[in-house]
């Protein structure tokens, strides 16, 4: 056999085999994900998407997939990037036998370019805590879901927060609260709502972008040792979120007034900086920790018969809890829809008509495994960012862990409301949607 | 034996003249337009569409255009990036204000506008030369992004500063969004390609594409024999920018649908075109083409091959990936530092002697 007819045998060989891995004809649920385990933005990435697999890996095993139906998880590397995450999309989305039956962006850039493609293809985007906030409006988009908190409600509970610092609405007049943005749709978001709080509570605000990816951000923390904000909001994601903590450990700036969004609070961003870290805020919607009982079953029917996707002393950390409870609602979602249409061949729409009637209360969490991990969720046609309460979190750098300090924080639906309303508005008249009645 | 031009006579200036003078290079080209005009469009699937055409297309018409100006004129620009955001938003504001409008005519006034920047930027290579002339067009780079992402009117003050492009119909047919057919959005992309990649080629062999090359190779010695540099100079930065800034509408209307500036257009995009015409070959229209088939389309391939093909997990072959693609530029520019069109053009040499080479 010559080099050529090598080659030729091996060409052969790669493009046959996807050929024979699809050959199995049992029906299999497909569970894409958008992951990146390169580039500026890996550190944040690979623990949620190890979170997100580890917990479907374990269903399948514990529970043979879900009504005992497999789970088929496929990936896709973006890399953070738009242009990757379209190739990532068209390739999973038609994946045999179910298709996509529901499709997580991880990336706001990318969500915004899947919004108009999901009602065509009929795959809905579960955009858990990021993404445009508006979709919160079912009526608009009714193939989006991004609850259980958007970030225009976290940027109300974050004020909020403040506000019980330091001692109600009115004494925030006057004060100043400065945002760190990564400069782009996803840090843009909370603008608005925080701009619009601002007129209504009195406090001076102000935006500090950041570019792409972030490593540069002396200027920035300058003027903030300069013009000395009372409080610094963070919305930053991947190797921006530990930079800014160091330049601000750098600064003096006191860390408990310093609070990031809930995609700034992972022990990969605050670690870096060492015990200078101690007391740094986050926004969080679940506890942190690798306690529950559902970690156990990870740990047993994944990690020991080395399944696991990462390492096992990582489990329990804040972005891969945010994985395991993006895949907790998934797969309820799929039960949900299961449960309504009857049949366990479901398809993408069918899951939609289960992300749309999903309630995964109290009890509900406890069966899972995830008592107390989260609030209960319950969506419904016009509402589909769910309850929306966000909490905060603090950075203990001596126990190198994360506890909740606050209460969960109802949003402020008076700001948040008129914002969403107008602004799904405006989507829906640009790309002449007709709101559907709920 | 088969590839050879002995026996075909020319006996009028007109066949003298052609754009393709050899037979076999005309048929070829014929050939394949023929195949991506009649054949592709019936078995375009989505992902052939989205994922791989149309970004081969797009950047081969971006690596066109900077290869007017970097590979004929000689005026290394890094500015790219930035020049495709000016089509890119000029598209968009263009299509808020008519909506009704052409598309074919807001590409083409895209081009325009695009072309009227480029000029401005194109000033400073009257004076400066070389990678000083690079560092001014990074001015360029960064300053237009800037611009697009700070000044709210370029965004229609939208709240999240990305741009999103409205359904479009051409002749009854849409092209744009996601309601848009692959074949249509396909076929539109490949037209305006097609054209513009002819008329490139006609324009570097004419009047125009000769004062560029003379200003190229030697512009003291062009200013001699009587080329003006202010004009030879600026109309490479006109003729590039305005391909590029097509190449930007298109990319931004066509094939993302929705852009983000600081991501879309970044540096990096600047660079990524560059290494299009450095790997595909400067000074060759061919060149643009096998350049972008090689870096837009390998690493999907590989990609592919490795996560489809050999079950690897998808951030091990995020990493495989950029490490093969590195090794296999380097492994390119080693062979052959004028790029893949000379090694086309040697394996045409070659195909003369075929397939007896004594």
């Amino acid at each position: 056999m010559n080099l050529r007819k090598l080659t030729g045998a091996a060409v052969a060989a790669v493009l046959a085999l996807p050929m024979f891995a699809s050959g199995a004809n049992a029906y299999e649920l497909v569970i894409p994900t958008l992951d990146y385990r390169t580039g500026p933005y890996a550190p944040n990435g690979i623990p949620v998407a190890n979170g997100f697999t580890d917990y479907l890996n374990m269903l399948n095993e514990r529970d043979g997939g879900i009504n005992g139906v497999k789970i088929k998880h496929v990936d896709c590397e973006t890399g953070y990037n738009t242009k990757k995450g379209v190739e990532c999309y068209e390739k999973i989305k038609n994946t045999s036998p179910s298709g996509a039956l529901a499709i997580q962006p991880l990336s706001t850039g990318i969500t915004y370019q899947l919004i108009p493609k999901a009602s065509v293809d009929e795959v809905p985007i579960f955009s858990m805590g990021y993404g445009r906030t508006s979709a919160a409006n079912g009526k608009v988009f009714p193939w989006v879901f991004n609850f259980p908190a958007t970030y225009w409600s976290q940027a109300t509970a974050l004020v909020q927060y403040i506000a019980d610092q330091e001692g109600g609405f009115d004494a925030l007049k006057g004060k100043k609260i400065y945002l760190v943005y990564h400069n782009s749709a996803y840090g843009k978001e909370p603008i608005r709502t925080l701009e619009a709080m601002a007129d209504k509570f009195g406090y001076e605000f102000r935006g500090l972008p950041v570019d792409h990816p972030g490593q540069e951000q002396k200027a920035t923390w300058l003027q903030i040792r300069k013009e000395k904000p009372d409080w610094v909001l963070m919305w930053g994601w991947g190797v921006m979120n530990q930079v800014a903590i160091k330049e601000a450990a750098s600064i003096r700036f006191p860390m408990d007034h310093f609070i990031g969004v809930w995609w700034s609070g992972s022990e990969n961003d605050v670690m870096p900086a060492g015990d200078a870290a101690d007391g740094y805020l986050s926004g969080a919607f679940h506890a942190p920790g690798g306690g529950f009982p559902v970690h156990d079953d990870i740990r047993k029917h994944v990690y020991d018969k080395g399944l696991g996707k990462g390492d096992r002393d990582r489990i329990g950390e804040v972005l891969y809890n945010r994985g395991t409870v993006a895949a907790m609602w998934t797969t309820e979602a799929i039960r949900k829809a299961m449960e309504i249409h009857g049949t366990k061949e479901v398809t993408g729409k069918h899951v939609r008509d289960g992300f749309e009637a999903l309630d995964v209360d109290e009890a509900r969490l406890e069966e899972l495994g995830l008592g107390g991990f989260t609030y209960p969720v319950k969506i419904t046609c016009e509402n589909h960012e769910g309850p929306g309460k966000v909490a905060v979190q603090q950075w203990d750098a001596k126990a190198k862990q994360w506890n909740i300090v606050s209460k969960f924080y109802e949003p402020l639906r008076d700001i948040t409301g008129p914002l969403i309303e107008a602004d799904s508005a405006a989507y829906a008249a640009e790309n002449n949607v007709t709101p559907r009645d709920c | 034996m088969f590839y050879r031009e002995s026996g075909q006579l020319k006996s009028s200036y007109i066949s003298d003249q052609a754009m393709f003078p050899i037979a076999q290079d005309r048929w070829f080209v014929i050939g394949v337009l023929a195949l991506a005009f009649l054949v592709v469009p019936f078995v375009i699937n989505e992902y052939w569409a989205n994922a791989i055409l149309l970004p081969f297309l797009v950047y081969a018409l971006a690596a066109l255009g900077l290869n007017i100006l970097t590979g004929y004129c000689g005026q290394v620009s890094l500015g790219t990036g930035a020049f495709m955001a000016v089509g890119a938003y000029a598209s968009f504001k263009l299509v808020g204000f008519f909506p009704e409008a052409n598309f074919l005519i807001v590409l083409a006034l895209s081009g325009v506008v695009t072309a009227a920047v480029g000029m401005i930027f194109g000033l400073p290579s009257l004076r400066i030369k070389g990678f000083y002339l690079a560092v001014a067009t990074l001015a360029a780079q960064f300053f237009l992004v800037w611009m697009f992402n700070k000044v709210g009117w370029f965004y229609d003050y939208n709240l999240t500063g990305m741009i999103t492009v409205r359904p479009i119909d051409f002749f009854g047919i849409q092209i744009t969004g996601p309601e848009a057919t692959p074949a249509a959005k396909y076929l539109f992309t490949l037209t305006v390609v097609a054209v513009l990649a002819l008329s490139a080629k006609n324009i570097v062999r004419g009047r125009v594409g000769r004062e560029w090359m003379a200003i190229r190779d030697m512009d003291i010695a062009a200013e001699l024999i009587g080329i003006r540099p202010l004009q030879a100079k600026l109309s490479a930065f006109a003729v590039s920018s305005f391909y590029i800034g097509v190449a930007g509408a298109l990319y931004f209307a066509v094939y993302l649908g929705s852009v983000e500036p600081v991501e879309a257009f970044d540096i990096n995009q600047s660079f990524y075109v560059l290494f299009i015409i450095i790997i595909g070959g400067l000074g060759s229209v061919l060149g643009a083409f096998l350049g972008s088939a090689f870096i837009v389309l390998i690493p999907i391939l590989l990609k592919n091959i490795m996560v489809g093909g050999m079950g690897f997990g998808s951030g091990m072959a995020g990493h495989v990936e950029i490490l093969l693609m590195g090794m296999l530029i380097i492994f390119f520019l080693i062979v052959e530092p004028h790029g893949l069109a000379r090694l086309w053009q040697i394996a045409k040499e070659k195909l003369r002697l075929w397939p007896f080479p004594h």
